[in-house]
């Protein structure tokens, strides 16, 4: 309109009851989520501040106000603004107060009572931290005239500030803006009357403001739009010059100034200014012309409407709109396949947006917290298409137990996720605060629960969540835990938690993923694959975490090296092996192929999923199946034409360890020693445990005789450099890295066929032992055979001794590089423990004393020793 | 205003005033068990008290006057009274309703018989009780039940009635100042100003308030959803003696945010933020000279008027802080235009 316009404050006027017959009737059928549709819109169509009032003879009012404050709290796009409560009655406008946490203004209180009310109002105002409209309004009446206005005001102005301390900024009069053109001649001049008392007002009483609610002037032209735009842009524009600085109007009910028409304009302002006797007639003669042309009411931009299905969807979840989430959802439903799919796609990649703009402080929680119910709106509609595909099957997706921890009170977390969690159509069965770790297991128990959710804010907590794992060990629970809160974290849950609970143990930073992780948990499909797969990357998460910091204290070498781990020696039966020496193992490669993990083949190929499943994948198994095809291909010419051959060198030798070393002896003359194999020791506190090193493992040299230790090189590339050779010379890279993919793959099938051998046969510890390959795979059989270069034996030129002891290269033409890489590169080597408590650890950060000493028994420098142990020093 | 208002406004125009760090942190260290919390008093409680801190004033009165007695060495002119969760509403967990009156009290006695002991030692350099009202464990702005965010499991009068009978306790303790803090739904703070302010009247005391909220992420916004401004509107009506941010952050990720309250606060400023973030394990990081690097830097860019910590401090850093404060001058109060300050999940200003 004009420059001054944009510091008048429009105050929406949608969501008065009084004003609106549409919100009238939302409110009276409790239709509250259209109602707030309307609140909305009004913020979006630029109202500033947002006028609620609900007094209406058939309605509860101040119900009806409690509930609309407190749903709109809920409503980040409309809580936004400022609230103006709005009521004739005082206990409704106290009742109001009571629910905004912003600065809300009260429309209004007045000294139509008297002076005590409507100090004792103000008085109240002012400790609930708002402001506050003020009638021109008295004993006697309602002002009309400017004269009266100005009094009124003026009184009013000088009782809050002089007796209250009423901030004056904060305060806000109405000198009532009364209809002009009824035809009554004393009603000719109230728009004069106002315009000039708020000059007046602005003028008198410091830092005030004026306000009015617009609609009143016109009244008399209900039914004819275009003249009352025209009459409310008129009015403002020239109450705005006197200082008028604040209105409730609706935005989409005004002209603009300038672009009224001549005619029309001249004529509202006569009335409006009062120029003329005649100046009302005028206006009713002109205003039939001018019927009709109603302007269309201001829309919401819906562009974002016109984008594909699954984009509607996302905006609907990020900005929480519900309004067409029902047509979207079916939409996507009659697109895809199966219903699941729409949850398990486009409302998911949705809620991942949402989790994503979370973390990065992008949203809020009550914005998520909205998303969440737009998520429920959708699965709710999705539901019974999806119990028809299943029928027969129970309701719920699975039920899970929720408790904050013995010890902690916080709530609101673990509240929202088991909100988001009922939204996406799991029972939740929330035992609420301080809950004891029995009590969680017993009701798990009790209520055949698919899983238990933890939760918990201050960090004593961790502990329980600790303890609850290892009583869930302790009493025998398969179901997965879940772990949430502030202070939790991957890393905790990696390195604290998990290791406590042979069972799924996942971590879930935040609401908005706490669906998908529960998800793929409770199905049958896909719970085991994910459970590898968590566990792989907690593995992942804890060597990273021990190299970097070690949360547990540093302790000195001396008494890392007291915290061995150690047996009772004196009655260890020393597994004598069957084969004593070295020996150079060939298999026809048909006979590693039982062996092959082809898991981690397809994830060569960024194809995530566990085989054989992955063949029969719904997203991935046509391609996956292909693919497997074409490996099973080149492996049958690859075989059938000798293009890969495997070899291995293996050796057990007589050894005893000496502190961090061991001695390895020789087979024929067994008090040589032929070789020191050196091992690092893990040097961080371990309050409940050992302070490992692989020597442990093996008879300390001295009191009670000799044990044993094994080693091996194996490759399955001797060959493979060539044959991914002239695949790269035809152009045909899918092929050459499918050769080097399946060397690997029979390389590592190697390793584990020779453990087995070594273990059955040639040392013969686990004659009985019988496993299948998925056993095999989970490692679930006596001894190990860490690789030099890996997290129990991090220092990779200790290769060199593997080679020495096995002489690999002249023997089977293994080589090691400069840095202590393999040639060929499908190979693996390391050492074998036959001991039945020797396990896999990582060493991680070593201290300067373990390092001076390590440095000393290689014979090194410090600087060698750091080179070769970097990661392991560096925080 | 009152005396003790003056006496804290003449030591704030001359130097930036410290507060304490954390009382949990302190607590922790002292690795009690059940028996402890229970103490003789409640060794026949019907249900768990390890983890019920507050209590503390009661059992174990020593463990707590000595926390105190540290940070007033380490230097700190404003300590905190052990009750941030000495409510009915945040008793209820322990079924302790019934005891918030005594706990208040005794906690208000401890930290005032502290707090003039080492007054005592230099009369010149006076040391001050803040009566600690806490956020309670519920939120009066937040649906706890996404079904229907119409809920509320409290509301305002709830509040106010439990706030007033901690403020008179705390008064009854002789604390000099209430001070509300780690504020995340402002509904509640407003509820407790509200409880404070009807108490002054019907006590007919009036002392100083000081108002403390916490932003609690990278949103920058309360955890009710307001933004730092939108949050002081909420609150200046309270006419704090200060107004401050505490908890939730580090002082790295806080500043941004008291830069913006030091802009806009015609009262003075405090901050107490955590010692860092917690790490992966719950524990605070930060280390005493690397806090006091970052409140240095406030002290000299004339952000602040009152420091302290929050979660993870100790007095060490209270006293590395207290090194690097000395000397600087605090905070001028900034003229503000007289205007209409409303707010919404955001300020409005007319």
């Amino acid at each position: 309109m004009t420059a001054e316009f944009s510091t008048f404050v429009n105050v929406g006027e949608r969501t008065n009851v009084t004003g609106s017959a549409m919100f009238k009737r939302l409110i009276l059928s409790e239709d509250y989520e259209a109602a707030l549709d309307v609140a909305r819109q009004q913020v979006e169509n630029g109202a500033q501040v947002i006028d609620i009032n609900m007094d209406e003879a058939m309605l509860d009012s101040q119900a009806a106000m409690v509930r609309f404050l407190k749903l709109i709290a809920s409503e980040p796009d409309i809580s936004r603004v400022p609230i103006m409560i709005d009521s004739s009655k005082w206990s409704i406008i106290e009742a109001g107060l009571k629910c905004v946490q912003g600065k809300a203004i009260v429309n209004s209180i007045s000294l139509k009572e008297g002076e005590a009310p409507f100090l004792e109002q103000a008085k109240k105002i002012k400790r609930y931290g708002a402001a506050t409209v003020v009638m021109a309004f008295d004993e006697k009446g309602q002002a009309d005239t400017q004269a009266r206005k100005f009094e009124i005001c003026k009184r009013s102005y000088e009782l809050l500030v002089n007796k209250l301390n009423f901030p004056p900024e904060d305060i806000i009069f109405d000198p009532n803006i009364f209809a002009v053109a009824t035809g009554i001649e004393e009603h000719n001049n109230y728009a004069v009357d106002f315009i000039e008392a708020t000059r007046q007002i602005r003028q008198e009483l410091p830092h005030c403001h004026v306000s009015g609610g617009l609609s009143n002037i016109s009244f008399s032209f209900r039914g004819n739009n275009p003249v009352r735009e025209a009459m409310h842009s008129v009015f403002l524009y020239y109450a705005i010059r006197a200082g008028m600085d604040m209105g409730i109007v609706n935005a989409g009910q005004l002209e603009v100034y300038d672009q009224i028409p001549k005619e029309l304009k001249d004529a509202v302002e006569d009335v409006i200014l009062n120029r003329h006797p005649d100046a009302t007639d005028k206006l009713l003669e002109l205003a039939p012309k001018y019927q009709g042309d109603g302007k269309a009411a201001a829309v919401e931009d819906l562009s974002w409407r016109e984008q594909s299905v699954n984009k509607r969807l996302e905006h609907a979840l990020v900005k929480g709109i519900t309004e067409y989430i029902l047509d979207d959802t079916e939409e996507a439903r009659a697109n895809a396949q199966k219903p699941l799919h729409v949850i398990e796609g486009p409302l998911m990649d949705g809620m991942n947006v949402v989790g994503d703009l979370f973390g990065e402080g992008k949203m809020f929680l009550p914005q998520v917290v909205k998303s969440a119910r737009v998520m429920k709106k959708a699965v709710a509609y999705l539901q019974p298409y999806i119990e028809a595909e299943k029928s027969g099957k129970s309701q719920s997706n699975g039920k899970i137990i929720m408790a904050t921890v013995k010890g902690d009170v916080h709530d609101i977390g673990k509240n929202i996720v088991g909100v988001v969690l009922q939204c996406n159509n799991f029972e939740v069965v929330d035992l609420g605060v301080m809950v004891p770790a029995a009590k969680i297991i017993q009701t798990a128990i009790d209520e055949k629960a698919d899983m238990i959710g933890l939760s918990g804010l201050i960090t004593p907590s961790l502990d329980e969540m600790v303890n609850v794992a290892q009583e869930m060990q302790r009493l025998g629970l398969d179901i997965p835990l879940l772990i949430g809160g502030a202070t939790t974290s991957k890393a905790h849950t990696a390195v604290k938690i998990e290791l406590n609970y042979d069972h799924p143990v996942v971590y879930v930073p935040n609401a908005s993923r706490a669906v998908g992780v529960c998800q793929k948990l409770i199905s049958k499909d896909a719970r085991e694959e994910y459970a590898i797969q968590i566990k792989k990357e907690y593995e992942v998460v804890r060597e990273q975490h021990a190299r970097k910091r070690p949360r547990t204290k540093a302790i000195g070498f001396a008494q890392a090296r007291d915290n061995r781990f150690t047996c009772d020696w004196q009655n260890y039966e020393v597994p004598v092996p069957n084969f004593l020496g070295v020996k150079t193992i060939s298999v026809d490669l048909n006979t590693l192929r039982p062996y092959i993990d082809w898991t981690p083949f397809f994830l060569t190929w960024s194809l995530a999923g566990k085989y054989p499943r992955i063949l029969t994948d719904e997203v991935v198994g046509e391609e996956a199946t292909s693919l497997f095809a074409d490996a099973n291909k080149m492996l049958d010419d690859v075989i059938r034409n000798a293009k890969l051959q495997a070899k291995a060198r293996v050796g057990i030798f007589p050894a005893n360890s000496v502190n961090e070393d061991i001695k390895v002896f020789s087979p024929e003359s067994p008090d040589t020693v032929i070789g020191i194999a050196h091992h690092c020791r893990q040097q961080t506190e371990k309050p409940k445990g050992f302070n490992y090193c692989l020597s442990d493992f093996v008879m300390p040299e001295g009191r009670y005789g000799r044990d044993y230790m094994g080693a091996f090189a194996v490759t399955a590339g001797i060959g493979e450099d060539e044959l991914a050779a002239a695949f790269e010379k035809d152009g045909d890279d899918y092929n050459s890295i499918m050769s080097k993919a399946i060397a690997d793959r029979l390389a590592e099938a190697f390793a584990e066929y020779l453990h087995e051998r070594v273990r059955k046969e040639l040392w013969g510890y686990a004659k009985d032992e019988k496993l299948d390959n998925n056993a095999l795979i989970s490692e679930k059989y006596q001894g190990i055979r860490p690789a030099p270069g890996y997290a129990a034996c991090p220092e990779h030129t200790e290769k060199q001794l593997i080679w020495d002891l096995l002489d690999v290269e002249n023997s089977i033409g293994m080589k090691l590089t400069e840095s202590y890489a393999m040639w060929p590169g499908a190979a693996v080597s390391g050492w074998y423990f036959a001991h039945p408590e020797s396990r896999y650890f990582a060493v991680a950060k070593i201290q300067q004393d373990q390092l001076q000493d390590y440095a000393q028994r290689k014979g090194w420098t410090i600087e060698q020793a750091e080179k070769w142990l970097m990661p392991n020093l560096q925080d | 205003m009152t005396d003790t208002a003056k006496l804290l406004h003449q030591h704030a125009a001359k130097r930036i005033l410290l507060l304490d760090g954390a009382m949990g942190t302190m607590i922790q260290t002292h690795k009690l068990d059940e028996a402890d919390y229970r103490g003789e008093q409640y060794k026949d409680w019907h249900c768990d008290l390890k983890g019920n801190n507050d209590l503390l004033a009661v059992t174990q009165p020593k463990i707590i006057k000595d926390i105190h007695l540290a940070y007033l060495h380490a230097g700190a002119d404003i300590i905190e009274t052990n009750t941030f969760n000495a409510t009915t509403i945040s008793m209820a967990d322990y079924d302790m309703q019934d005891e918030v009156e005594l706990i208040n009290l005794c906690a208000a006695k401890l930290a005032r018989e502290a707090a003039d002991e080492v007054t005592a030692l230099n009369p010149q350099r006076p040391r001050f009780v803040a009566g600690v009202l806490g956020p309670t464990s519920r939120t009066a702005s937040i649906s706890p039940d996404v079904n229907d965010p119409g809920y509320r499991n409290v509301d305002f009068d709830e509040l106010v009635t439990t706030y007033k009978q901690a403020t008179k306790a705390l008064i009854k303790g002789k604390v000099d100042i209430i001070l509300l803090e780690t504020i995340f739904d402002t509904l509640n703070a407003k509820a407790a100003a509200f409880a404070v302010d009807e108490v002054f009247e019907e006590l007919d005391v009036r002392l100083p308030v000081m108002v403390s909220g916490t932003i609690t992420d990278a949103s920058g916004r309360t955890l009710s959803g307001q933004t730092t401004e939108a949050f002081y509107y909420s609150l200046r009506h309270v006419n704090p003696i200060a107004f401050g941010l505490n908890c939730a952050l580090g002082p790295d990720l806080l500043r941004q945010y008291v830069a913006e309250l030091s802009r806009v606060s015609e009262f003075l400023v405090s901050a107490h933020p955590n010692a860092g973030l917690p790490n992966e394990f719950g524990e605070y990081d930060m280390q005493p000279d690397e806090m006091a690097e970052h409140v240095k830097e406030w002290a000299r860019s004339g952000l602040v008027n009152i420091v302290g910590g929050c979660c993870g401090s100790t007095p060490e850093h209270i006293k590395a802080i207290s090194d690097v404060i000395d000397g600087v001058s605090p905070r001028k109060l900034p003229q503000i235009d007289v205007k209409l300050r409303l707010s919404g999940l955001e300020p409005f200003v007319h």
